[in-house]
């Protein structure tokens, strides 16, 4: 379990990064960020990198604000930065939330938001946020950058619009108002472990009935998504055991259902009924 | 976690002290045998089919590529037993022509380093006509499969077939019958260190010295020196510190002699350590049984006779030295557990396919018929409309000693006296109300018990019953004090993580009269230390620490014997204590190093009387005695996701006098934490080709701290004669008991669904079926 050898560089700036990842991708050159997941997948020489560019001395990646109404985050961002309330208002508490999920501490302090975004697990909690929120991500090379939104960037299991010279530079969530409500829910079978099935909620309320639902899925397809028949079902309902319900059910019939030996679809689906109405209770 | 009882008293023997090889540990500097510079490394290329034959083996030019053409002289591995109409098996140290489990190795890459050996791994090819596996111990056993090894037609290669004299006549005058039908799923010991083995050569003596992580270091040395034909005393074992082994390590690994031919042959060092995914996928296996119990009762409830039929997927090789034997020999000899009941028949069968062989795992086969037994008890209470305790009330053991069905004597144990300890510290009618309130509100609860037996330290003539060909039993160990008054105690066992440094000082503390801080007790060398068998079997603290005891006792003798000369008194009335030999009642006393000293440098004083030094040996093989346990888990199923969390566990034990309550209670908690992994998480997970697809511990899931409740220990010593030291082991007992009670449990929590969870172990998806299944028919 020992990787096979390839050659690290370690740029200081973007530009340097960007000339160096045009030159090794073809190569099968790759980023190296937190190496949470590049790294095991090396060992079991899954992955066999000739170059990597190691970004963690990449100056300006590391930024983490608020700009024109957006949570902005660096590739340099470690999960661990989101222990605490990085913004105002319930994206912060949402992300404080949510991040507990991921891994364990010692992982949380290595890998980043953006590097999971790049990886694209389904079960990834980060590439859920993403793609119930409608986060941003900005892709840079030596051509230019360019902006592509969550529900293009995903494109099934570990595979993304990203392209090989292309270094993700940030992600931006778009902030929820004041007074939206979340909920999160996850099912594992050992604390720590990848997601088996997880939703996200937001919703507003407006004269007591739900306004602007997002419902997000993850785990139980190739890539996480939101869930535009279980959001059909609450618009316009008041919160409550009856709807949270409907909804859950919609989201399980709505599923194309990941299967291995020992998740049946139907499983699978029993899982997404239970979490999105358990994610539906947390926001209430 | 509750706090142990903590012992008190003058005696060392009884107290919570700190583990004396934890500095060391904590600290890092403990020795590993990874930690060991090597000239060589050593990388396998094995099987990525479970079954077919070799067509061809290519590797780069010039690159050091060992296959079986080079091994033509080392004989393979083949372990026998005498009994059991037992098909010896040969494995091949490195695959001959035929593969036979994904994992396999089939060539050994040399290069200079890990990453250098594994790169030349994977330029070796190896072409390989596949043939049809068998994964399932059913298909291997159809008519008409084919077999794994010629030898064994069938693919059985075990058969132990008892049935005692009046069966047939009570089964047929039985009020009820009650059966189970139980699997037990695949797992794997998970070492924290797994294995890893060094050879290096030693010009000056011309011997091998062989570093290995292991349980057993003399069995290994005489393995090896065998299979490559030259004398064992040329041939150093040393089992430095080791990252655990449960069983794992007692095995002999095929790695371990190629890297001792390696270093004979090119005189120099070679080095293989394991990695996680070899670990998973070849490093041995456990459990995987099928068993099939009824239990034929009065219309009292009293158990009156029970059939049992076994059948162990053993794997593509028996394993050395205690053969496949073990996991289907063991559940026929001790299904009736704790229970009393005095017509019993059994076959139970070794199943050959192609998989990882098995090995021995804590508790070895019991953590199965525990609870395939206790799920009967359960079922049995349900047939009879009784509380299951109190169906347990009408059989457990009460009389001692006690000859069981198949002939095993139990010394005397508490088996009632736990359970009834267990029923109340667990406060069963309150958790009764508590549940009915929750089930009101959807949520559910459940309580679950396992009571058992634990047959621990036996000697060699219970090994000998199952014929092995090396039996196994006793233990020797060498005390010495040296002229400076250090004490040193040299024993044939191999702890590796039991705290046996500690244990065996305090036994010796107590003799002599000296802190135990100041004992070194020395294993894991057999240059170093006498030839013993090594730890396994909840056998070392009973059986070398019975060892110890003679020898601590000799020395005793000894040293009171020195001082009466000295100190011209009677030895009776020397007293050994606190560094010195006193005569009771006055204040004449001398030190025990200055006694020591006297037994080295002036002999000329004895006259003859006394010999010279201060070195005398025990040896111990004891009949064998039984502790017993009764466990308690409280579980909530989420009947949605069928996910379980355990809320508490409870523990009520007895092993006799426990030397330190601090280990002890250690040692419980560790094997139920593995017995939790056994009943919710841990499986190993073959696809019908016999790909193995839990290879990493993102797919095998042992569980972590997160997983595990607190754990409330309670302890009865019951004092045997069985144990010259009167403690009964207890290194298995946690991880027997613990997966009955927890799947029990979840039975209780899911009564009001007419569901029975009778497969290990119980997964979210298994737990989620079951129900979906009752949704449907309902
Ligand atoms: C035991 C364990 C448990 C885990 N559990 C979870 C979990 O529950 N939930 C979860 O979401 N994750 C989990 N992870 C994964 C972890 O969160 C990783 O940190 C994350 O998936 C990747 O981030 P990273 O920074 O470590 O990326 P790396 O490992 O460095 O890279 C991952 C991939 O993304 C690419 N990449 C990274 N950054 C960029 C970039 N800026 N631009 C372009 N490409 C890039 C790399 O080239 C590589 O292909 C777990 C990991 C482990 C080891």
């Amino acid at each position: 379990m020992k990787p096979a050898a390839f050659v690290r560089h370690v740029p200081k700036t973007v530009e340097e990064a960007l000339a160096i990842l045009a030159e090794v991708a073809p190569q099968d050159g790759r980023v190296l960020a937190g190496g949470q997941s590049l790294v095991p997948i090396m060992a079991f020489r899954m992955a066999r990198p000739a170059h990597l560019v190691d970004i963690n001395e990449v100056a300006g990646l590391d930024r983490l604000a608020v700009d024109g109404g957006k949570l902005v985050i660096g590739a340099r961002v470690r999960h661990a930065a989101f222990h605490k309330s990085v913004a105002d208002g319930p994206l912060g508490k949402l992300l404080a939330y949510v991040v507990r999920h991921i891994a364990h501490y010692p992982i949380r302090m290595r890998g980043t938001f953006c590097g999971s975004l790049a990886h694209a697990d389904p079960a990834s909690e980060w590439c859920l946020v993403a793609a119930t929120l409608g986060a941003e991500i900005v892709a840079r090379s030596k051509r230019g950058t360019r902006t592509i939104a969550a529900a293009d960037f995903f494109q099934g299991i570990m595979s993304t619009a990203l392209a090989e010279n292309e270094l993700l530079t940030e992600a931006r969530l778009p902030l929820l108002a004041a007074d939206a409500k979340f909920g999160f829910y996850e099912f594992n079978r050992r604390a720590g472990d990848f997601a088996m099935a997880a939703a996200l909620a937001t919703y507003r309320l407006v004269d007591g009935k739900i306004a602007e639902p997002r419902i997000g899925v993850g785990g139980a397809e190739a890539q996480p998504r939101r869930i535009a028949q279980a959001e059909a079902t609450l618009a316009g309902q008041a919160p409550g055991d009856a709807a949270f319900r409907a909804a859950a059910e919609a989201a399980a019939k709505a599923i194309d259902p990941l299967e291995d030996i020992q998740t049946s679809g139907e499983y699978r689906r029993d899982l997404v009924r239970a979490v999105v109405r358990r994610a539906l209770e947390h926001s209430a | 976690m509750t706090a142990h009882t903590k012992g008190s008293g003058t005696t060392w023997v009884g107290r919570a002290i700190r583990r004396l090889e934890d500095p060391a540990l904590v600290t890092g500097q403990g020795r590993f045998t990874a930690d060991l510079p090597a000239a060589h490394w050593v990388r396998f290329v094995r099987s990525a089919t479970a079954a077919g034959k070799i067509v061809k083996i290519s590797a780069p030019d010039g690159a050091h590529v060992v296959t079986a053409a080079d091994l033509k002289h080392v004989k393979p591995i083949r372990p026998m037993l005498h009994k059991f109409n037992y098909v010896p098996v040969a494995q091949p140290i490195l695959a001959d022509g035929v593969v036979r489990f994904v994992g396999e190795c089939i060539a050994a890459c040399v290069a200079a380093s890990e990453a250098e050996a594994e790169d030349l791994a994977d330029r070796v090819e190896v072409t390989i006509d596949d043939t049809a596996p068998l994964v399932d111990a059913r298909d291997a056993l159809a008519d008409g499969a084919p077999r794994v090894h010629a030898e064994a037609a069938g693919n059985v290669i075990v058969e132990g077939k008892v049935k005692t004299p009046d069966f047939d006549a009570v089964w047929r005058g039985a009020h009820k019958i009650v059966k189970v039908d139980a699997r037990s799923r695949r797992q794997n010991a998970t070492p924290m260190e797994a294995r890893a083995g060094h050879a290096a050569y030693d010009a000056a003596t011309r011997r091998i010295t062989f570093t290995c992580t292991t349980q057993m270091p003399h069995l290994m040395r005489t393995a090896i020196a065998d299979l490559l034909g030259f004398p064992e005393s040329d041939l150093r074992v040393i089992a430095p510190d080791v990252g655990g082994g449960f069983g794992q390590k007692m095995s002999l690994a095929a790695e371990y002699v190629v890297l001792v031919w390696l270093a004979r042959k090119h005189k120099s060092s070679f080095a293989w350590t394991e990695d996680r995914r070899e670990n998973l996928i070849a490093g041995f296996h456990s459990r995987d049984q099928h068993v099939t119990l009824e239990g034929a009762f009065d219309k009292n409830g009293k158990l009156v006779a029970l059939n049992a039929a076994v059948v162990a997927n053993i794997g593509a090789y028996s394993c050395f030295p205690t053969t496949c034997g073990v996991e289907p020999l063991m559940a026929m000899a001790e299904m009736p557990g704790p229970y009393d009941v005095r017509h019993y028949a059994c076959r139970a069968r070794g199943v050959i396919t192609n998989t990882c062989p098995m090995a021995p795992y804590r508790g070895v086969s019991r953590p199965v018929i525990t609870f395939v037994l206790e799920r009967l008890m359960e079922k049995a209470a349900a047939a009879f409309g009784i509380d299951p305790i109190d169906l347990r009330r009408r059989n457990l053991i009460d009389k001692f000693p006690y000859t069981s069905a198949t002939g095993l004597v139990y010394d005397e144990a508490s088996y009632k006296q736990t359970m009834e300890m267990a029923v109340e510290h667990i406060g069963l009618p309150a958790f009764r109300a508590r549940q009915k309130q929750a089930r009101a509100q959807g949520q559910h609860l459940g309580i679950g018990f396992a009571a058992f037996s634990e047959r621990t330290g036996y000697g060699s003539p219970a090994f000998a019953a199952r014929g092995m060909e090396i039996t196994p039993g006793w233990e020797t160990v060498i005390l010495s004090v040296d002229p400076s008054g250090f004490v040193e105690a040299r024993i044939g066992s191999s702890p590796h993580g039991q705290g046996l440094r500690t244990t065996l000082a305090q036994i010796i503390a107590d003799e002599i009269g000296i802190e135990p801080q100041l004992i070194k007790v020395i294993h894991g060398d057999t240059d170093r230390a006498p030839y013993g068998w090594g730890t396994f079997a909840s056998r070392s603290l009973v059986i070398s620490g019975g060892a110890t005891l003679i020898a601590a006792r000799k020395i005793r003798a000894k040293l009171i014997k020195i001082a009466s000369h000295m100190l011209e008194a009677d030895a009776d009335d020397i007293v050994l204590e606190a560094g010195s030999a006193k005569v009771a009642g006055t204040d004449r006393t001398i030190t025990i190093a200055k006694l020591a000293r006297e037994a080295y440098h002036q002999t000329h004083r004895f006259k003859g009387e006394i010999e010279p030094g201060l070195t005398e040996t025990g040896t111990y093989d004891p009949p064998g005695t039984f502790s017993n346990a009764c466990h308690v888990a409280v579980v909530e199923v989420d009947v949605e996701t069928g996910r379980v969390r355990i809320e508490k566990f409870l523990v009520a034990e007895d092993a006799g006098r426990i030397i330190n309550p601090m280990i002890a209670d250690g040692q419980v908690h560790g094997g139920v934490a593995q017995g939790i992994g056994n009943a919710l998480l841990e499986e190993i997970i073959y696809d019908e080709t016999g790909n193995i697809l839990s290879s990493t511990l993102a797919d095998y899931l042992p569980p972590t701290a997160h997983e595990i409740p607190p754990i409330e220990l309670h302890h009865i010593e019951t004092h045997t004669e069985a144990s010259i030291t009167k403690a009964k082991g207890l290194g298995e007992g946690g991880a027997i008991g613990a997966p009955a009670a927890v799947i029990n449990a979840i039975n209780d929590a899911l009564s009001p669904f007419g569901v029975s969870i009778d497969e290990m172990p119980a997964t979210p998806q298994r737990i989620r079926a079951a129900l979906r299944q009752a949704e449907k028919a309902a």
